[in-house]
């Protein structure tokens, strides 16, 4: 077996393992401590003792999750220092002061008023004790800012200039960073945390209901938490529809991969349910579909919010032909791309051999012929147009997975709130109360199948058209890559168990107790 | 230093009240050793840190690999 490829896939498999698992636990923090701070904030206002169980009930919860699941991000840090050096390297300081901000500002506000919402009450006054927790909440969401603008820039490049003499991107605009992808990645995030959690609560809550236990207080959290995941959900489809605009314009084959698309057309149409045809390549005949049910022209809508508008599929952006407002535009053909990608890299070799001899005109010379090129550097390192294309089954069904559960899940919270404010309706019907238990894990399903959209769909890139995975990684032995994946597969099982026992096993126990009075 | 007094008073009655995050608290220690000084240590060097003394030096590693 090829030592490189084995090194490059075992390090892309440990890298999304680490990111997996450490995405079952941040959706969860983002939403419930929003949730907690609306629960906590009704408690003040009302001065009513059921919101004051509620909010220190979910409030346990959110801490066992948050115990749990800090610092398991730090794992793709080390990653980035041992398996993707040359990476780590190359993005410079564009991905470091995300990080860094991250680390300083958002970190240890989380961590201040995270002690302050679990050990003041009655020891500070309740409205700062409020304070704490939107302030633990707001905490968490600048987090997830920082680490998505790091993301969103591997995903389109902005806001820097490659030095070739400090082998690095520097950056020369910090506000280039939040750009709409960005902006609409971090808010789509941040919304689909506040619709895990909705489902989340709800789901418990129907335990709740189950067991006959405290109902008064599961009711309670079920209307709080349905009205606030639906507002997620409805906010996560409508960051979702930017996000759309936003990878059509930027990463189009991404978006033709999400759509098993070949050949685009104007009013293009949305494959609703379809087989893809595993035989189908960029450059045969053969159909794209076994079998299709498609909306027609929603592709279109949501590509570029126009009916009528060109959707390219894979072979038109591999052949480099799109139409913008009618007129058929020749765009850079991926043919075209690797040959001005490998000039670049020639230009840097240029660079590299004037260097040592110490000859700067040729250093300018080499560096002014790299910089005309330079956009297309990363694809000097393929030798067939097919290593640019991303893996278009993954993309294709994680894509629908996504949209069907967010569907499904729209439906879910309209139904548990007609039926939570309809008189002992959610009580009787236990088949809804077992629909929301069996709905806990789908939603992360959901929220993992959007992270797999985002990230296989941008394959082979490390950072868009720059650097592909093959070159991001350092030259170690796949061994080691190997026993670390299954040393961390071990470490996050052990972590998710545990979450999952001692969540259980509170959730258990606090059911014992009243929760609606603490007179009774 | 009264203030600091109050700090350390609130952080100790606050760990000394927990009930179930003296677990958490033991799990995130045992976490944070596994991370920090058996994965980091033994399984993740920097390695551009690690085996050279400068970022010139890095530049040049990093500029041969990407060019070879």
């Amino acid at each position: 077996m090829n030592d490189l490829t084995t090194v490059v896939d075992w390090s892309r498999w440990q890298f999304a393992l680490t990111a997996i698992y450490h995405w079952l636990f941040v959706p969860l923090t983002l939403g419930l401590s929003v949730l907690v701070a609306i629960m906590e904030s009704l408690y003040l206002k009302t001065k009513s003792e059921k919101w004051l169980l509620a909010t220190k009930f979910w409030m346990r919860l959110f801490g066992i999750n948050f115990a749990i699941g800090v610092a398991t991000g730090i794992i793709l840090e080390f990653e980035f220092g041992t398996n993707w050096s040359n990476y780590s390297w190359f993005v410079g300081d564009i991905f470091g002061a995300p990080l860094a901000i991250e680390g300083i500002l958002a970190f240890f506000m989380e961590s201040t008023f995270v002690a302050v919402m679990f050990f003041g009450w009655n020891k500070v006054s309740p409205r700062f004790h409020l304070a704490a927790t939107w302030l633990t909440a707001i905490g968490a969401s600048i987090s997830a800012l920082w680490i998505l603008v790091a993301n969103a820039w591997m995903q389109y490049p902005v806001g820097m200039e490659f030095d070739p003499e400090q082998m690095r991107n520097v950056m020369d605009n910090f506000w280039d960073l939040f750009s709409g992808i960005a902006v609409n990645k971090f808010f789509h995030a941040v919304f689909s945390g506040w619709a895990l959690a909705g489902v989340f609560v709800i789901g418990v809550s129907c335990w709740f209901l189950w067991k006959k236990r405290n109902q008064e207080f599961a009711l309670l959290s079920i209307k709080s938490a349905a009205w606030f995941g639906l507002a997620g959900l409805l906010l996560t489809m409508y960051t979702g529809d930017g996000s759309a605009v936003e990878v059509t314009k930027h990463q189009p084959m991404k978006l033709a991969a999400m759509e098993g698309l070949y050949h685009g057309q104007e009013g293009q149409g949305f494959t609703a349910v379809a087989i893809l045809n595993p035989d189908k390549d960029w450059d045969n005949d053969e159909n794209e579909y076994i079998f299709e049910i498609a909306i027609p022209k929603m592709l279109s809508i949501l590509g570029r919010h126009d009916a009528n508008a060109f959707i390219p599929g894979i072979t038109d952006i591999i052949e480099g032909r799109d139409i913008i407002n009618g007129d058929t535009v020749n765009t850079i053909s991926y043919a075209e791309r690797i040959e001005r990608g490998k000039l670049a890299q020639a230009a840097l070799r240029n660079y590299d051999a004037a260097m040592e001899k110490g000859d700067t005109s040729a250093m300018q010379a080499a560096k002014d012929e790299l910089a005309k090129n330079f956009q297309f550097f990363g694809y000097g390192y393929f030798d067939n147009v097919k290593e640019a294309i991303p893996p278009v089954g993954v993309t294709f069904w994680t894509f629908r997975i996504m949209c069907f559960l967010g569907g499904y899940f729209l439906l879910f919270f309209v139904v548990v709130l007609f039926l939570v404010y309809r008189t002992h309706l959610m009580e009787k019907a236990t088949w809804i109360q077992w629909i929301a238990m069996l709905s806990v894990p789908l939603m992360w399903v959901c929220s993992e199948a959007g992270w797999a959209v985002a990230e296989v769909g941008r394959q082979p890139w490390t950072v868009q058209d720059l650097l592909p995975t093959k070159a991001a990684i350092s030259d170690i032995p796949a061994s080691s890559v190997i026993v670390t994946f299954w040393l961390f597969a071990v470490v996050f099982t052990v972590l998710l168990i545990a979450e999952v026992s001692i969540m259980c096993r509170q959730i258990s126990k606090e059911s014992q107790k009243n929760l609606s009075t603490s007179k009774a | 230093m009264e203030t600091l007094n109050k700090i350390w008073v609130f952080y100790r009655d606050g760990f000394r009240e927990m009930t179930v995050g003296k677990t958490l608290w033991a799990i995130i220690l045992i976490k944070l050793f596994i991370f920090f000084v058996v994965i980091k240590l033994l399984f993740f060097p920097n390695l551009l840190s690690r085996d050279y003394d400068n970022d010139q030096d890095r530049a040049e590693h990093v500029r041969k690999e990407l060019t070879k």
